[in-house]
C-alpha cells in the first residue's frame, strides 16, 4: 500500500473549486445589479483578493508588509490610466499593472529583506507614503486628488461585462481562483519553504532554503495579487482617487488578514467580509466604531492569535491521523558514496574566527573522512559550535578555508552548502514550530539536488522513512511543538537525514536529554555509523564519544590541541589537562 | 546666508520634535524589543491633554504641562499592560500589530471626543520671538530646542551617572542576567514605557503650538521618527537624536529648494537611500544572530 498523504494529492480541492466557481456566478447574478449592495459585494471581492496576497507574505512567510494598499492602488491606477489614457484593453492593462506592482514589490524586497523584519515594515511605509504623494501631486498622469473617472468595464470572450452582475461575476471568479492558488501554495515546496523561513530563518537556511530569495518571492507574489485586486476594483467602481489607497487602507487590509487568520486564504475571506459588513452592523456605535475596531485588533492578538480561521486550523490539527502506508527504508548513503574511506569529505585549513579580540577559532585544521564518525570535543567555550557555524556558513571565517567534497565553500551561503550535501542539527533545537513533524522533515528532504526533491509523493515517503529511522513514524501528523524535548531532537535529526547528506553535523545532540534518551541516542548513532554515514559530532558525553567515534579532535580556547584515534587522544596529556586542570601544578 | 540659517533653525526645531519621539521609540526597542506604532500618538495625546487642561479646566500653563506629562507617564504603563504584557513571549510581530491596534483605537477615541476640527494651542511665551542677524528666532522653536537639549542631557546623566540608569541599561542588554542580579526587570521595563510616553507628551506639547493639534498629527510624526531611527541606526540612542535632527533639516531644505507638495517624501527617500547604501544607519552596528 503506498502512502496517501492528503496534502500531496494532485487534484486536491479542484472539485470544490469548480463548485465554488458555479456558486459565485449564481450569487453574482442574484446580487442587485447596481447601487449600494452591489458596491459592498464588489469591494469585498476585490479587497479579499488583495488580502490573500497578505496571507502569502505575512501568514506564510512571516514578513510584515504595510503597503498592500499601495500595490492595490498601483493595480487600480494602472488599469485606470491604461484604459482611459493609453487606449489599452482592460485585460492587457490589468496584466501590465499587476506585473508592474510585482516588479516594484520585488525591488523593494531586494532592498530591504536582507535586513531584519522591521526594515521591510519601514520600507513599505516609505513606499506607501511616497506613492500617495505621487498619486496626489502628479496631476498630469493621475489627475491628482480629483481621481480618474469613467474607467470602462471590459468584454470577455465577446460578452460585455459592463453590466454590474457580470463584472461582479468576474471579480468573484478571480477571487475563487486566487483563493485556490494561495491555498494550494501552502502545501507546495515553495509554501513549505516560506513557512520554514517564517518559523526559523537560520534553520531554514541550513536546511537548504534560500531564505532571502524566498522572502523576496513571497513579497513579489503578494504585490502581484494586490495589483490584480486593485485592477478589478478600478473597473468595478469606475472611479478611483488617491485617498482610497493610503497607509490607513493598508492597515485595514492587514487587520482583515489578521482578524480572519493570516495563515489561510479562507481566513482572509472571513476577515475581509466581516470588516466590510461590520460597519453596517455596528452602525449604532456611530463614530466610535473605529475605536472599537482598534481595540478588537489588540484583543484578537491576545485571545485569537491565529484569527477566526485559526479555530478551524486547530481543529484540523487535532483531528490529524497517523499517515498509513509502507515506505522504502531510508537510503543513508548519498549517491556520491564510493566507499573510499581514505577520502576527505570535509576539510578546514587554518580556520580562524575572531569576535573582536576574542579568538573563538585560531588556525584550526580538521579532516573528516568518508564513512567515519568524527567527534569534536573540548571544554565549554573552546570553539566547537563556532567551528560548526563557520563550516555551515552561518559565520564568515576571519581567515582560512573550508573545503567540502573537493570544492572550496568558504564563501558559500548556508543553503548552498546544504545543496551540495551538508546537513546539521542545532544545540538549542531549531524546528519550524508552526508546522507538523512530517512537514518539518519534508523541508529537509526537499534539499535541491536531493534525488526526491522534485517529486511530492517521493518527498513524503522519504520524510516518513527518515521519521521511521528515528522511531517517530507514528508522530508524523503531530505538531512539532506538541512533542517532548527529546523527540524534538529526533525530528531535527530526521530533517537532516531526509536530505540524504554526505556529511551530517550533530551539534551536541545529547544536550538536555535524560539518561534513557541518551541511551537511545547512542543506539541511533551506532545504527547511523553501521550504515556508513559520515558524521561530525560535538558532545560532552565521553562515554558516548568513546563508543561511536573513529577519530577525535580536541579544541581548547579555539585551538586544536589534539587530533587522532580515540585512545591516543583521550590519554594525551594536553587533553587531560584541559579537562582536569594542570596536573603539574598539583604535583609541585 | 540669512535664508540658509533661517531654514537651518526651523529644520532643527522640527527635527528636535522628531528626535524626542524617536528617542521614545528607541528606548522601547531596547527595553522590550518592540516597534511601537502608537509612539506618535503619545505626542498626540499629550497635546490634547494640554488643550484639555488649558481650555476646559483653565489651568495655569505650567501646571497643565506638568499634569499632562505625569498623566502620560501613567498612560505609558497602562499602554504596556494592554499591548505589550500579554504578548511579551510571542515574538515581535504580535506586539507590533497590537500597537497598530492601539494606534487606531487611540486616534478614533480622540476623534470621537474632540471631533475632526483641529485645536489651537498657545505657545509657551507670549512674545513671538526676535531677530538676530536677519534670522527670526521664533520663541516656540527656541523653546523646543532648549527643552530637547535639556532632556537629552538629563537622560545622559541619568543613564550614565546613576544606579537607576545602569539598571535600565542592564535590563536592556540582558534581561535574564539583570534579573539574576536582583534588578527588578519588570519595573525597569514599565519605567521605560512611562518615560517613553512622557517623552512623546513633551514632543506633542512642544509641537502643538506650531502645527494644529489634530488626531492625525501623531501618525505623521511617528513615521518620521521611525525613519529617523533607521537613518540613525536601529536601536541607537545617539542615532535617534541625530537622525531626527537630520530629517527635520533635510525636510525643511527640501521643501524650500525642491518641492513643497513632496515635502513628506524626502524623509522616506532618505530612508530608502540609507537602506540601499548603509542599512545599519549612522550609529548602528551589525549584529549576527547566535546559532
Amino acid at each position: 500500500m503506498s502512502v496517501d498523504y492528503a496534502a500531496a494529492r494532485r487534484w486536491r480541492g479542484v472539485l470544490p473549486t469548480l463548485g465554488a466557481l458555479v456558486l459565485v456566478v449564481v450569487v453574482a447574478f442574484l446580487a442587485p445589479a447596481e447601487g449600494y449592495y452591489l458596491n459592498i459585494f464588489m469591494q469585498a471581492a476585490t479587497y479579499a483578493i488583495a488580502v490573500s496576497g497578505l496571507v502569502v507574505v505575512l501568514g506564510y512567510c512571516g514578513q510584515i508588509s504595510l503597503a498592500q494598499a499601495a500595490f492595490f492602488g498601483l493595480g487600480a491606477y494602472g488599469v485606470a490610466i491604461g484604459t482611459t489614457h493609453l487606449g489599452l484593453g482592460f485585460f492587457p492593462a490589468l496584466v501590465l499593472s499587476a506585473a508592474f506592482a510585482m516588479v516594484l514589490g520585488l525591488l523593494l524586497g531586494v532592498a530591504s529583506l536582507q535586513l531584519g523584519g522591521h526594515y521591510l515594515a519601514m520600507v513599505t511605509i516609505a513606499f506607501q507614503e511616497i506613492l500617495t504623494l505621487v498619486l496626489t501631486n502628479w496631476i498630469g498622469l493621475t489627475n491628482g486628488p480629483d481621481g480618474v473617472r469613467n474607467i470602462p468595464r471590459p468584454a470577455f470572450l465577446g460578452i460585455s461585462l459592463a453590466n454590474g452582475h457580470r463584472f461582479l461575476a468576474l471579480c468573484l471568479v478571480t477571487l475563487v481562483l486566487v483563493t485556490f492558488a494561495v491555498w494550494r501554495l501552502k502545501t507546495t515546496r515553495l509554501g513549505r519553504a516560506m513557512q520554514a523561513v517564517r518559523d526559523n530563518e537560520l534553520a531554514a537556511s541550513t536546511a537548504g532554503v534560500n531564505s532571502f530569495g524566498i522572502k523576496v518571492i513571497s513579497f513579489g507574489i503578494s504585490a502581484l495579487i494586490g495589483g490584480i485586486g486593485g485592477g478589478l476594483f478600478a473597473s468595478g467602481f469606475q472611479y478611483i482617487s488617491p485617498d482610497q489607497f493610503t497607509f490607513s487602507e493598508s492597515i485595514v487590509l492587514l487587520t482583515m488578514a489578521l482578524l480572519g487568520g493570516s495563515q489561510s486564504p479562507f481566513g482572509s475571506l472571513i476577515g475581509t467580509s466581516l470588516l466590510i459588513i461590520l460597519p453596517e452592523w455596528l452602525r449604532f456605535l456611530k463614530q466610535i466604531y473605529l475605536a472599537v475596531y482598534g481595540a478588537s485588533v489588540i484583543l484578537l492578538m491576545v485571545f485569537l492569535p491565529e484569527g477566526l480561521w485559526g479555530i478551524s486550523l486547530q481543529r484540523a490539527r487535532r483531528r490529524a491521523r497517523p499517515i498509513e502506508g509502507e515506505v522504502a527504508p531510508l537510503p543513508l548513503l548519498a549517491a556520491t558514496n564510493n566507499g573510499d574511506s581514505s577520502e576527505v569529505l570535509l576539510k578546514t585549513e587554518g580556520l580562524s574566527k575572531h569576535f573582536g579580540g576574542l579568538k573563538a577559532l585560531d588556525l584550526v585544521d580538521l579532516e573528516v573522512r568518508r564513512g567515519s564518525v568524527h567527534a569534536l570535543i573540548g571544554p565549554n567555550g573552546s570553539g566547537k559550535t563556532t567551528l560548526i557555524n563557520v563550516v555551515t556558513g552561518l559565520y564568515r571565517p576571519t581567515s582560512g578555508k573550508v573545503t567540502f567534497l573537493g570544492n572550496d565553500v568558504t564563501h558559500a551561503a548556508p543553503h548552498r552548502r546544504n545543496h551540495v550535501g551538508l546537513a546539521r542539527t542545532f544545540q538549542n533545537i531549531r524546528l519550524f514550530r508552526g508546522m507538523s513533524v512530517l512537514e518539518n522533515v519534508m523541508v529537509g528532504a526537499e534539499r535541491r539536488h536531493n534525488d526526491v526533491a522534485m517529486h511530492p509523493q517521493a518527498v513524503v515517503e522519504r520524510a516518513l522513512a527518515a521519521l521511521d529511522f528515528v522511531g517517530l513514524r507514528g508522530d508524523a501528523h503531530r505538531q512539532v511543538a506538541d512533542l517532548s524535548y527529546g523527540y524534538q531532537r529526533y525530528v531535527e535529526v530526521a530533517r537532516a537525514l531526509a536530505a540524504s547528506p554526505d556529511v551530517l553535523l550533530l551539534d551536541e545532540p545529547g544536550a538536555g536529554l535524560n539518561l534513557t534518551e541518551k541511551h537511545e541516542l547512542g543506539e541511533l548513532l551506532r545504527r547511523l555509523k553501521g550504515h556508513g554515514l559520515t558524521i561530525l559530532i560535538i558532545d560532552h558525553d565521553m562515554r558516548l564519544v568513546e563508543q561511536v567515534a573513529d577519530y577525535i579532535t580536541v579544541l581548547n580556547f579555539g585551538r586544536r590541541i589534539a587530533d587522532g584515534l580515540p585512545r591516543e587522544v583521550l590519554t594525551h596529556p594536553d587533553v587531560v589537562a584541559a579537562y582536569l586542570g594542570e596536573a603539574r601544578h598539583e604535583a609541585a | 546666508m540669512a535664508m540658509f540659517l533661517q531654514l537651518l533653525f526651523t529644520g532643527m526645531g522640527i527635527g528636535a520634535v522628531y528626535a524626542l519621539v524617536s528617542l521614545g521609540f528607541v528606548l522601547l526597542i531596547c527595553a522590550a524589543n518592540i516597534v511601537n506604532f502608537a509612539q506618535g500618538d503619545f505626542a498626540m495625546l499629550g497635546a490634547y491633554l494640554l488643550v484639555l487642561g488649558l481650555n476646559v479646566f483653565s489651568l495655569p500653563y505650567p501646571v497643565a504641562i506638568v499634569l499632562t506629562i505625569l498623566l502620560m507617564a501613567i498612560f505609558g504603563v497602562l499602554f504596556a499592560g494592554a499591548t505589550y504584557w500579554p504578548l511579551r513571549f510571542r515574538g515581535a510581530l504580535p506586539v507590533i500589530i497590537s500597537t497598530i491596534g492601539a494606534q487606531i483605537f487611540l486616534e478614533n477615541i480622540v476623534l470621537y471626543l474632540y471631533g475632526p476640527v483641529p485645536q489651537v494651542l498657545p505657545g509657551v511665551f507670549n512674545s513671538p520671538g526676535f531677530t538676530v542677524g536677519g534670522v527670526f528666532m521664533d520663541s516656540q522653536y527656541l523653546t523646543i530646542l532648549a527643552t530637547a537639549s535639556l532632556l537629552v542631557l538629563l537622560q545622559y546623566l541619568v543613564f550614565e551617572k546613576t544606579l537607576l540608569g545602569k539598571k535600565i541599561q542592564a535590563t536592556n542588554q540582558d534581561k535574564e542576567m539583570a534579573s539574576l542580579l536582583g534588578i527588578p526587570v519588570v519595573f525597569m521595563i514599565l519605567l521605560t514605557f512611562a518615560y517613553s510616553a512622557a517623552l512623546g507628551a513633551v514632543a506633542g506639547v512642544l509641537v502643538g503650538p506650531i502645527l494644529f493639534v489634530s488626531v492625525g498629527m501623531g501618525g505623521s510624526i511617528a513615521l518620521k521618527a521611525f525613519a529617523a531611527n533607521i537613518i540613525g541606526g536601529y536601536g541607537s540612542i545617539p542615532g535617534a537624536i541625530v537622525g531626527g535632527l537630520l530629517l527635520g533639516v533635510a525636510e525643511t531644505f527640501g521643501a524650500a529648494y525642491i518641492s513643497v507638495p513632496y515635502k513628506d517624501a524626502f524623509a522616506f527617500l532618505i530612508v530608502l537611500a540609507f537602506l540601499a547604501v548603509r542599512p545599519q544607519g549612522l550609529f548602528g552596528e551589525k549584529v549576527a544572530e547566535k546559532a
